[in-house]
């Protein structure tokens, strides 16, 4: 829980975006997430490149499965309609509001549990689709609200809270979107608003499916990708309390680094989580090249970020069906109803 | 005795032998000749092989149920020959291939055997082994033509119409039917006593399987989103709503398609689009069976709390489990009507036609908008996969779709405070805004938790059971919008009450009473929750008699549950898989003669 309550009135000298709006009129309500958590700085930075965006707020519409990461929708956005679905199931509700209106901006909040566990077919098959979204997932290796399960992003090898270690090869959704066929793949920390903002920029502007898997340590059960030596912050610190409804309050992992530079930051448990940013000569159109630049990184213990790979000009699946400019769900019934003297010509086939 | 147009014909095929298209032919030449007709597909879950059949019930009075013995059998399957002999009642006829010798053994001297070298007639004839595969359904038709009097005009006009545009294959088939023919005007006593004539019985009707009828209702009714995944026996509403929707759903001027349609993943996924579709103010379905409704459920149970509207047709078929997939049932009431965990229920549309398919179909989208509720149209095999002949489709051209309670942005504008689930009105519906109206008010978080009128989470135990009992009025105010139950009341002792399918046997089994001087009120159920109607209905007759296919009485159940009557008032008729007119009677007639 975030204990700050935010402020009512604004600073005279706070800035109007382009649409004449305040930072603040792209905030949502208050996050009930663990003070320090990643996801709200993800948060902060889908408002922070909304707001610079200047887009219209109503615009958006927000859809999550469950976990920390799908609550995270009612903390930006808060005049835009949000829809917190059922367990890994986002995607396909995504693909039906988007379906029935291909004018608004549609936002997928995922975690590493939601989109590569009980979603991850879900998760596919909206690669496959090219649906027009911007797809985060909030990853943090493990299950948060749950209170520190293994998740499927989680390293072999790396241990849980209780020292126990993961016996099971995990899931790259990264390397994932990028053999499915999505026109833009994206990895970054959530402490990075430098990279951060503007890949969330882009992605909202790209036409088709921009995917970003966001690094987003949990304070309280930091299984993070990448770590094999997780061990908990309160034993470190001489105390045996491990339940989770006791919280000490966390900063906010900051990171600011240079591109093509390799950078350590120390998490939470203390552990160290070594983030490399893609050069900025780096050719991000090459799909091959980005698959083997991940796993490059992967096998030298390294987490890529950066944008991976971007194809511009793709066909949505808007495209690929064919339908009309006009959203579906602005259509009339002289539109949607071939009348009676159509039916009888469809009864007369049928005599 | 001459009897016209009053016969049942079974087809004994193997699948994948061409037979579907030859068999489907003899039925609609019938019902041109005006004759109403009903078929039923008996067939395996299975492309290429195995046994399959083709009935043809023909009946100027429309006796359309499903009969244990047949009049004539085609008997054109080796495998099975043995129990399709034994299907023909006393007195029928057995119609097969003797260009081979038939086995003495499986010889009845109570039915008639009328043989036909449809081999050795095929051979000279056609090079081609395919061709010679094919044909020979044609030949038997030919030959059918001659013994029942098939308009051969109305015969040759199908052919023609059927292969328009490979004009190629008119030629050879009309020459195969002329072989068949010509043999049994030649060899064989034409015509027997069993005969068709032209009737004036079908008028403007069409024959037409419910599958398709629903589809062009989900398209009369306005749905542009069909989300689904393959899953016999509902694939062809999907593929019925495609074929249809290119034709009159297409811009005449830019080409694009009013309409969206994704084969998802799975079910799950297929009533996620679906949901996320309804959400957004588009009118959408899926289409299922028994399988896919049990994967539905958890996104059943979301639709039915975040109160969202969604169409679902499950064309039932027999479980549980994987079950038999092609074969009828009435088996999903009780797992549709409660699907999902906690206390959910969901109104229910039982079709009995394909024309109410279609009504059914187009008002379910008014129905779902209305309540803000999944709303599900409970059809089945035997009714969406077979043809039958039904009312033409109907529409009304100053019919307005109700889209229920949305809030523009002009509402907005006017309203002092938006809560999503206040209950204005005190039906148990709230106003819901779309995404994107208003750049200002309306907004609201959908969600499956908890929530208080405004939307926002809450776990607070006096909200939330405000939330529920608002649910229950809206399934109040359900009961007054749904289709009431179909009466004949002339103040009978016995009221007979059926529903979907077990309604197509009623017509003979309230014949077959009258002629024994048993009069019976009769009750089709068309929705769940039940209307008024319904529990009068039950209270003012001394016996009822429930008719459905399935083990565990399911309506029965529902309406005990629902209506808080005693089980004693109802007694079951089930049939579990094939429910037929003479044991209905046979029962009933027992019932209501107390001696």
């Amino acid at each position: 829980m975030t204990f700050v309550a935010k402020p009512k009135i604004h600073h005279p000298l706070l800035q109007f975006n382009e649409i004449g709006l305040k930072r603040r009129d792209y905030e949502g309500s208050v996050s009930t997430l663990c003070a320090g958590c990643g996801h709200d700085s993800v948060s902060a930075a889908i408002i922070m490149a909304c707001s610079e965006l200047s887009l219209p707020p109503h615009r958006f519409a927000k859809l999550s499965g469950i976990g920390c990461s799908s609550k995270t929708p009612s903390y930006f956005l808060g005049n835009s309609h949000g829809f917190n679905s059922v367990h890994g199931r986002m995607p396909s509700v995504a693909t039906g509001a988007n379906l029935a209106n291909r004018e608004m901006y549609y936002i997928g909040v995922s975690g590493d549990g939601d989109s590569a566990s009980i979603g991850i077919g879900q998760f596919a098959h909206a690669v496959r689709r090219q649906l027009n979204m911007l797809y985060i997932v909030d990853n943090n290796g493990t299950y948060g609200l749950t209170k520190g399960q293994f998740s499927a992003t989680s390293d072999r090898g790396s241990t849980s809270k209780k020292g126990v270690p993961i016996l099971y090869s995990s899931i790259d959704l990264v390397s994932m979107a990028l053999q499915l066929g999505a026109t833009f793949v994206a990895r970054s920390f959530s402490g990075d608003k430098q990279q951060l903002v503007p890949l969330l920029k882009a992605a909202l502007l790209h036409k088709g499916f921009a995917f970003i898997d966001v690094i987003s340590p949990c304070v309280m059960f930091n299984n993070h990708n990448g770590s094999t030596k997780s061990y908990d912050y309160l034993r470190h610190n001489g105390s045996r309390v491990v339940e989770a409804d006791l919280t000490l309050p966390h900063e906010e992992i900051r990171v600011n680094y240079e591109a093509g530079s390799t950078h350590a930051v120390t998490l939470h448990d203390g552990s160290t989580l070594h983030l490399q940013k893609l050069a900025e000569d780096y050719d991000p159109t090459d799909r091959i090249k980005a698959l083997t630049r991940v796993q490059e990184a992967q096998e030298t213990g390294n987490v890529l970020t950066g944008l991976l790979y971007v194809k511009s000009d793709e066909s949505d699946l808007h495209d690929i069906l064919e339908t009309p400019s006009k959203p579906l769900n602005e259509m009339s019934e002289s539109e949607l109803c071939p009348g009676s003297q159509r039916l009888e010509q469809i009864n007369q086939s049928f005599r | 005795m001459t009897t016209f147009n009053d016969f049942v014909i079974r087809f004994a095929n193997v699948n994948g032998s061409g037979s579907a298209s030859a068999n489907s032919m003899f039925a609609k030449a019938i019902f041109r000749m005006g004759v109403p007709v009903a078929t039923r597909n008996i067939f395996p879950s299975n492309i290429q092989g195995l046994p399959t059949w083709f009935e043809v019930r023909v009946s100027d009075l429309e006796h359309f149920g499903l009969r244990d013995q047949v009049d004539i059998m085609v008997a054109m399957n080796a495998e099975t020959y043995k129990q399709d002999v034994q299907a023909v009642r006393t007195g029928g006829y057995l119609f097969y291939d003797n260009s081979k010798p038939l086995d003495r053994t499986l010889v009845r001297d109570d039915i008639v055997e009328i043989g036909i070298p449809i081999s050795h007639l095929i051979l000279p004839e056609f090079a081609d082994p395919k061709q010679r595969q094919l044909f020979k359904n044609i030949v038997y038709l030919g030959a059918l033509s001659s013994l029942l009097l098939i308009d051969f005009d109305v015969l040759k006009g199908m052919v023609s119409e059927q292969y328009k545009g490979k004009d190629n294959l008119i030629q050879p088939n009309i020459h195969a039917m002329e072989l068949g023919r010509h043999y049994a005007q030649e060899y064989l006593e034409c015509p027997l006593p069993i005969q068709l004539r032209h009737s004036e019985n079908v008028g403007d009707r069409i024959l037409i399987d419910g599958n398709t009828a629903g589809a062009i209702g989900a398209i009369y009714g306005g749905a542009s989103i069909c989300a689904w995944y393959p899953i016999t026996p509902s694939t062809s509403v999907a593929e019925a709503f495609e074929q249809h929707a290119k034709r009159v759903r297409v811009d005449p001027e830019t080409g694009e398609n009013r309409f969206a349609i994704i084969q998802a993943e799975d079910e799950l996924a297929a009533l996620g689009i679906v949901i996320g579709a309804g959400w957004n103010g588009a009118r959408a379905f899926t289409a299922t069976s028994g399988p896919g409704i049990s994967l539905m459920t958890e996104f059943l149970g979301l639709a039915y709390f975040a109160e969202i509207p969604a169409v679902i047709f499950d064309i039932q078929r027999a479980g549980p489990s994987t079950g038999m997939p092609t074969r009828t049932q009435q088996a999903d009431l009780l797992g549709a009507a409660f699907a999902s965990h906690g206390d959910t229920k969901h109104p229910l549309l039982f079709p009995s036609t394909p024309r109410e398919c279609f009504e059914f179909a187009a008002d379910a989208f008014d129905f779902a908008d209305q309540l803000q509720t999944p709303v599900l149209i409970m059809s089945d095999l035997d009714l969406g996969m077979n043809e039958i002949t039904s009312d033409a489709l109907r529409w009304d051209d100053d019919r307005k779709y109700n889209r229920g309670k949305v809030l523009t942005a002009e509402d907005l504008d006017r309203v002092e405070s938006f809560g999503r689930y206040v209950d204005v009105d005190d039906d148990g519906i709230g106003y819901r805004t779309l995404p994107g109206t208003h750049p200002t008010k309306g907004s609201f978080f959908t969600r499956g938790t908890s929530r208080d009128e405004y939307a926002i989470y809450t776990e607070d135990p006096d909200i939330y059971t405000k939330n529920m009992n608002r649910l229950l009025r809206k399934w109040e105010t359900a009961k007054g919008l749904l289709p009431k139950a179909e009466i004949n009341d002339t103040g009978q002792v016995v009221g007979v009450v059926y529903y979907g399918t077990t309604a197509t046997p009623m017509k003979e089994t309230l014949a077959l009473l009258e002629n024994s001087g048993i009069y019976v009120d009769t009750m089709r159920i068309r929705s769940f929750p039940f209307g008024e109607e319904v529990e009068s209905f039950l209270s003012f007759h001394q016996f009822n008699f429930l008719i459905e296919q399935n083990r565990d009485a399911q309506m029965k159940t529902l309406l005990v549950n629902e209506l808080g009557i005693s089980p004693d008032q109802i007694e079951s008729d089930l049939f579990l898989i094939r429910s037929r007119a003479e044991f209905s009677f046979a029962r009933i007639r027992n019932k209501s003669r107390p001696d």
